[in-house]
């Protein structure tokens, strides 16, 4: 509790000092940034393997080339962001002149979450810096090699007066949520996201809670269904084997189509993994034994095990689960009330595709919603009809590879989330 | 089950649920439904306007004029430009999309939240009802308005005349006093605004987080008046009339964003001083010229900022309170203590303490020492002094010189002007909140902008899926280098990869 309060303290000293504020100084933490994912690519990969034995591709694709790109992107507009804006004055004012004026927060508190422990840390961290502000990371224990890996680089590459990596787990976090920040952003479940916005309020923190959700992938059979099949893969499978907020969580189908779609799936991931997925260096294993516990208590429940049509292998010592499909599984067994972040893939099916929007806005408005589907009439209304933090037509995971507001507005809503604006 | 005991729910239950599934109908999407509760604000608002100053009196003893100006002119102006640009504001904008997801589209669509529940506070109890109730409906939302019981003339007047001039199925009018505001924080919302003290946003705060309810809080602060030596007569006198406005002519100082205190030099703040008294003189002839104190509690809250022997013998104006009508005479303090409760607390009162400093820069100190406050004021004609107030102090908004609307020549008042300014969004840093509005920022305070990509599956980059290997990373490397050129001689085996 000291040791967080002196830290509080050190950095609010530092960031009244000025020593934040020049523009100088945030391009030198982003130019030094930009360079520890350059310079550290090796050991970064290797932290992330022995914390996810995510595989290689998957750490560059995923995590260090995002950084470099928002590093860039930040570096790029940064006195464009810092610029004052003109705004318009009205004749009842007439003579004046207005502006809007961006002024850092003070110092922020940063919780990243353990599937990407690099992206969610460094993430927001690149925007809090390039704002002009004193940061504190406390990077997931649950991810202990990318924890160590960032508390050992941080300083050696940032000003390390005005940037703090803390570790620890549920007593540090604790520690650090009764201190008094200017913004606390939080990225992970959404039970530990209300202990983080009751923290905050007692200080009158505003938050930004970036939480789960189950995203729903909908399908017909307008699509080009080989395509279709690689995408949905990758963004399941793909993406840190299924744990990931924005990982397609299951798939609405109609009964017609879906036995094609799940032909098409397997074929796909023979591709991907191979005939013994388990042995795949190209899969990510599940980040503990808590995870895999939960995982397999959720496969076990009656009526969803005998559900499985492809995959279910599991291997306790090496925390794999293999890539597996379920049709049909009962709407109110728990994989499907629980976001499930794992390799199961539920597919539900219905009569006609247009039952999907009842099914999807029955449950809690997710963080993603994926259509599938050159219909443009079903384009529309999925637009229109289904509320998602963000929405993705034809494709999966993507969007957060754009300088769209998918970060870190990437934020959903509802009991996801909240959005920006707490700017919240 | 136990023995849990029951509150009463009030009903509440059922009244959100019903919000819920007016909501879901999809009916407050349409864009003309939201145009429609627009133009039945404005016809409130201007149909209703006798009524709507009588409660304003009623209530707070607000002159007519001072009404009209902050709560009903200003407002009917702030609908009737929301209604101008609304179609602009709900409009998707495109996003710019990297080339090697070509064909691809990207639009941010705003969308409402859905079922919104706003707090609104006493002393502006219509504008800061209406304001964000018509930020909230533009953006297609259904609403649940909880009007403060401490204005409860204008309480009534909202629960009457919504349901005539709104869609009543949609937008609820919710009275009661601080029990039933508990009680509605029970429930899940899409968003909640409240305006009001810190106490109470740090219980609606603590009471959302229950339900991951995001929150919006437009809290209060002492707002600070830097006053600098100005060279003409003429620009001082300006000076000096705007702000005897922001403080005396808005609620009687009873308003977030009035003037809280005055930081001036010490060798000016003598010729301040007589200034402020010869004005108050001319525009306060007569004593309904000013609102009175709300009820006796904040009557006796002001009276005990008064009463310690050294604040009270600081005072070199006014001073005189009369708990039969509840004015508070204007009052001016000369340094009183800092460390006494006038100088620690949001004065929300017609009380103007002036405090001295050796030199102007120092003012920057003194403000940075308080909390941060949801407005700076400063008078002064020296560029370099702005700055340094801009770039090192920190707060909701600045506002030099204070560009006050001269609607009569007698009562100027930098509030509606603020209020006036749309296109600058209002709200608070640190201790005085968080969240924008006024304008367009109450349009998205009420919105979520959601993130659409539509992709084809015409073109397909194999390097995008497993089995891995080193020369789909190093083609990824293009990728997100923009490297385009590299990418396609890749592609085509042309360049080691």
């Amino acid at each position: 509790m000291e040791d967080a309060r002196s830290w509080a303290a050190e950095l609010r000293g530092r960031f009244e000092e000025g020593l934040t504020r020049a523009a100088e100084w945030r391009a030198a933490q982003l130019r030094g940034l930009l360079r520890m994912a350059t310079e550290m690519e090796a050991e970064m990969c290797d932290a992330l393997h022995a914390d996810l034995a995510k595989p290689r591709t998957e750490a560059c694709l995923h995590e260090i080339s995002l950084i470099k790109s928002s590093c860039l992107f930040a570096l790029k507009n940064l006195k464009k962001w810092m610029k004052p804006q003109k705004v318009q004055a009205k004749l009842m004012t007439f003579p004046s002149a207005a502006r809007i004026t961006a002024e850092p927060l003070g110092v922020v508190l940063i919780i990243s979450a353990w599937n990407y422990p690099l992206l969610l840390s460094l993430d927001p961290v690149i925007g809090a810096l390039a704002a002009g502000n004193a940061v504190v990371l406390k990077p997931s224990e649950v991810a202990p090699a990318t924890s160590s890996l960032l508390a050992e680089l941080l300083p050696r590459f940032v000003d390390g007066r005005c940037v703090k990596v803390v570790q620890g787990g549920v007593p540090e976090t604790t520690a650090l949520l009764e201190q008094k920040w200017d913004k606390i952003f939080y990225t992970g479940n959404s039970q530990v996201g209300r202990i983080v916005m009751t923290a905050a309020a007692k200080h009158l923190t505003p938050v930004v809670l970036e939480l789960g959700g189950k995203c729903p992938l909908v399908i017909d059979s307008t699509v080009d269904l080989h395509v279709a099949a690689k995408r949905i893969a990758a963004g399941k499978w793909g993406c840190n084997n299924g744990q990931a907020c924005i990982a397609p969580d299951f798939i609405i189908t109609t009964s017609s189509f879906a036995p094609k779609l799940i032909e098409e799936l397997k074929k796909v991931l023979g591709k991907f993994y191979g005939k013994d997925p388990l042995g795949s260096a190209d899969l990510s294993r599940i980040v503990n034994s808590n995870h895999f516990n939960r995982l397999k208590t959720l496969m076990d429940e009656e009526m969803v095990f005998e559900k499985i049509v492809f995959g279910g292998q599991m291997d306790a010592y090496q925390l794999k689960i293999a890539p597996t499909i379920l049709l049909d599984v009962p709407l109110d067994s728990a994989i499907m009330r629980e976001e499930i972040f794992g390799p199961f893939l539920p597919i539900i099916t219905v009569d006609k595709i247009n039952e999907c929007f009842g099914l999807i806005n029955s449950m809690s408005k997710p963080l993603a919603a994926y259509l599938f589907s050159r219909n443009s009439k079903l384009q529309d209304k999925f637009e229109r009809s289904i509320s998602a933090g963000g929405m993705l037509l034809n494709d999966t995971s993507i969007h957060v590879t754009n300088a769209l507001p998918s970060r870190p507005d990437q934020g959903s809503f509802g009991t996801q989330g909240r959005p920006k604006e707490c700017e919240i | 089950m136990g023995t849990m005991e029951e509150k009463p729910l009030l009903g509440l239950g059922k009244l959100v649920s019903s919000l819920g599934e007016v909501y879901k109908s999809g009916r407050t999407r349409d864009l003309s439904w939201r145009q429609s509760q627009l133009k039945g604000l404005i016809r409130l608002l201007t149909e209703k306007e006798e009524e709507i100053l009588d409660v304003l009196h009623h209530d707070l003893g607000k002159h007519r004029t001072e009404a009209f100006r902050d709560e009903v002119g200003v407002l009917v102006k702030s609908v009737k430009n929301t209604l101008q640009n609304l179609q602009k504001w709900a409009a998707p904008e495109k996003a710019q999309t990297p080339l090697v997801s070509f064909p691809a589209t990207a639009l941010v669509v705003p969308e409402p939240l859905g079922v919104v529940l706003i707090f609104s506070c006493w002393n502006l109890p219509l504008g800061l009802a209406l304001e964000p109730v018509s930020g909230a409906l533009a953006a297609g939302n259904a609403v649940v308005l909880k009007p403060s019981e401490l204005a409860p003339s204008t309480a009534a007047f909202l629960a009457a005349n919504i349901p005539r001039y709104l869609d009543s199925e949609a937008v609820k009018v919710v009275q009661g006093g601080p029990e039933v505001g508990e009680q509605l924080m029970e429930h899940r919302w899409d968003k909640v605004l409240f305006t009001g003290s810190a106490r109470v946003g740090r219980m609606i705060m603590t009471k959302a987080a229950k339900h991951l309810t995001p929150v919006a809080l437009e809290l209060g602060s002492k707002c600070p008046c830097i006053v600098d030596w100005l060279d003409s007569k003429r620009d001082s006198q300006v000076a000096v009339n705007r702000i005897a406005g922001a403080k005396w002519s808005t609620c009687a100082g009873q308003a977030c964003i009035a003037i809280d205190y005055i930081l001036v030099e010490e060798q000016f703040a003598p010729i301040l001083i007589e200034l402020l008294k010869s004005t108050l003189e001319r525009f306060f002839t007569k004593p309904e010229y000013m609102a009175r104190i709300l009820n006796e509690k904040q009557f006796r809250r002001l009276g005990s900022l008064l009463e310690s022997h050294k604040v009270a013998r600081s005072v070199v104006h006014g001073g005189a309170m009369d708990p039969k009508t509840l004015i508070v005479e204007p009052t001016i303090l000369l340094n009183p203590p800092l460390d006494s409760d006038i100088m620690t607390e949001e004065i929300f009162g017609p009380i103007l303490p002036v405090i001295t400093v050796r030199k102007i820069e120092d003012s920057i100190e003194f403000v940075n020492s308080k909390p941060k406050p949801l407005a700076i004021y400063a008078f002064t004609g020296n560029e370099k002094l702005k700055e340094r107030i801009i770039k090192e102090t920190s707060s909701g908004s600045v506002t030099f010189n204070d560009a006050i609307v001269q609607v009569y020549m007698y009562a100027p008042s930098c509030l509606s002007d603020r209020y006036g300014l749309e296109s600058l969004p209002f709200g608070g840093i640190g201790q005085s909140g968080f969240g924008q509005y006024h304008g367009k920022y109450s349009f998205e305070m009420f919105s979520h902008k959601k993130a659409v990509l539509k992709r084809s599956f015409l073109i397909e980059f194999m390097f995008r899926y497993p089995p891995w290997d080193g020369s789909k990373l190093g083609m990824l490397r293009h990728v997100f280098r923009y490297d385009y050129v590299s990418l396609f001689l890749a592609l085509l085996g042309l360049r080691r990869r």
